[in-house]
């Protein structure tokens, strides 16, 4: 069958048309940056998010990335590395939170609230002071299309030491957070295992901090996972469909901070929290439909069908 | 049915007392484990069943007394502390048990998973090893974490309560695969309010605070024993078909001692 040259024609506009609308943010060195930059939040919010929403240290995340803030203003003001900058930041919160929290009769939920927007607060009153120069906002969203070269070699070395560091802790994180109460008598160590994730999302809250700001940062580590959560029923597909999340988001956000001119930090964010949404919403529907057909809901059948004895049996 | 003399022994307590840093919630206790036995832990809640359990394990160190032992210890806990929602298969769940065998940095091999396999077998679950633990039903979910201790090489199995919440069929299985156990030379502390199911076990360990009694259940499950241990007072109320039940009236108020 033979085309007619108009539609031909029409067909290879329409074609290049769409592999230019796909390719061309990539084309650019800045967009390449966060293309980057998205990969690497992809395989941490994807491995190290799965640990928070177990480990239920979801606030954990959310209090540290807010209480570095001063550290990076501190940082902009000085013309530091930002990195360095939170790393300060998040030291200090560390610190202070540990401190506090061991006052009597204060609880560990407050303290680690007061801390933060104590520091919060400190960070923005420097923020909003004469001295400090334009372009703070980016340390409150993020700002993924201005990651430098050296921003995303240290960014490699983080990614790569939580990776190492969460497959070699992968046994003992499995066995604490089964079951608390027993993993001492097995061989597991709840408070070793406490203290090496809590590292592990320091180290995880400074790559992220650069592309999402201190107020954003916490989408990445918490909303994938918890999205893949919904979707899988053992660990490790969830790490992987958790990063394949992560990835998507961060792709996603970045076409439409591109044709749609949204800041790139919030557009990822944001389409963190719709995939969430429709599989949160998925879910449910799904949940109905189990519902409404109990043999489905019943996962445990096979098995007491299959230890039934047979029907002849004397 | 005892291995005899004092060499067979999997732990041993004597003049045992433990607190944990205030007032003694557990003393006057001495026992001995030997291999094959099961051992009914009878007692009221907060009788020391739990302490007693931690002092064996060496999570809690005695206030008073010896404790030698001479097993590895394997803790099979109640399944509604394990979180049912968690990502982990029934495999997964025995496999934890080979944590203290291996280096840190080392995962579970091929060996570990065949290990894993067998304790599974054991305990008749080969087949819904890849099913998600939380899924699994109360009776089944007992037995993963049975295999998990058997993965770990447990010959002394410290079991919490394993038959509370459990229907007939798998109380039944899980009584059976008890007395498998004992015939491999295993020994177990069994906590349980069934007075009961306990008669049917080799001893019976009653606490109150402090040990009231030790011994075969025939001979030590007297009325005044289970009245010590229980603090109450036995009555015998009509049942429904299945004949009459002793039941325990609360305890008479005179002794607010503390």
């Amino acid at each position: 069958m033979m085309m007619s040259p108009e539609l031909l024609l029409l067909t290879g506009g329409v074609g290049s048309r769409f592999w230019q609308v796909l390719f061309e943010p990539w084309t650019q060195g800045i967009m390449q940056h966060a293309l980057t930059e998205v990969a690497l939040l992809g395989l941490v919010g994807g491995a190290l998010g799965c640990w928070i929403v177990l480990y239920e240290l979801s606030y954990s995340a959310e209090s540290l990335a807010h209480a570095l803030f001063p550290g990076l203003v501190i940082a902009a003001l000085s013309g530091l590395p930002l990195m360095l900058g939170a790393g300060l930041g998040i030291t200090v919160a560390a610190v202070a939170i540990a401190l506090f929290g061991q006052v009597p009769g204060i609880g560990r939920d407050t303290a680690v609230a007061v801390i933060v927007s104590t520091l919060f607060g400190l960070g923005v009153v420097l923020a909003l002071s004469p001295a400090s120069p334009p372009g703070l906002q980016g340390l409150l969203f993020g700002d993924i299309l201005g990651v430098s070269d050296l921003d995303l070699i240290l960014a490699m070395g983080l990614v790569a030491v939580t990776l190492i560091s969460l497959r070699l802790l992968h046994p003992q994180l499995l066995t604490v957070g089964f079951d608390r109460s027993t993993a001492r008598s097995i061989g597991g160590n709840p408070r070793r295992a406490d203290v090496a994730l809590l590292v592990l999302l320091a180290l995880a809250t400074l790559v992220a901090v650069q592309g999402l700001g201190s107020l954003l940062v916490v989408a990445v580590l918490v909303g994938p996972a918890a999205t893949a959560r919904l979707l899988a029923r053992r660990l490790t597909p969830m790490m992987v469909v958790a990063t394949l999340l992560s990835f998507l988001a961060g792709i996603g956000g970045l076409y439409l901070s591109y044709y749609a001119g949204i800041a790139a930090g919030a557009s990822v964010a944001g389409a963190i929290v719709a995939l969430y949404l429709i599989v949160l919403g998925g879910s449910k529907i799904r949940g109905l439909d189990r519902r409404r057909n109990p043999l489905r809901a019943n996962p445990r059948l096979p098995e007491t069908v299959r230890t039934l004895p047979p029907v002849d049996a004397p | 049915m005892t291995t005899g003399g004092s060499k067979g022994f999997l732990a041993e307590v004597t003049g045992l007392s433990a607190s944990y840093g205030g007032p003694v919630v557990l003393e006057d206790v001495g026992f001995r484990v030997e291999a094959g036995l099961r051992i009914g832990v009878l007692g009221p809640n907060g009788s020391g069943k739990s302490t007693l359990f931690r002092v064996l394990l060496g999570e809690l160190p005695p206030l008073n007394g010896e404790v030698s032992v001479r097993a590895r210890c394997g803790v099979v806990p109640q399944t509604e502390r394990a979180r049912l929602d968690y990502p982990v298969s029934a495999l997964d769940v025995a496999l934890m048990g080979t944590l203290s065998r291996i280096p840190w940095w080392r995962r579970p091999g091929r060996a570990e998973r065949l290990r894993a396999l067998d304790a599974l077998e054991a305990v008749g679950l080969r087949e819904l090893a890849n099913e998600q633990f939380g899924e699994l039903s109360g009776g089944q979910r007992q037995r993963v974490l049975i295999a998990r201790a058997l993965v770990q090489d447990a010959r002394l199995l410290l079991l919490d309560e394993p038959f509370s919440g459990l229907d007939k069929p798998s109380s039944r299985r899980l009584s059976s695969l008890l007395i498998n156990l004992a015939a491999e030379g295993r020994g177990m502390l069994i906590s349980t309010h069934d007075i009961e199911q306990a008669r049917g076990w080799d001893l019976v360990l009653c606490l109150n605070r402090r040990q009231i009694a030790f011994g075969k259940p025939a001979q030590t499950l007297t009325r005044s024993v289970i009245e010590a241990t229980y603090g109450g007072e036995i009555i015998v109320v009509k049942g429904d078909d299945s004949g009459p039940v002793s039941a325990i009236l609360p305890p008479h108020h005179h002794d607010d001692e503390s």
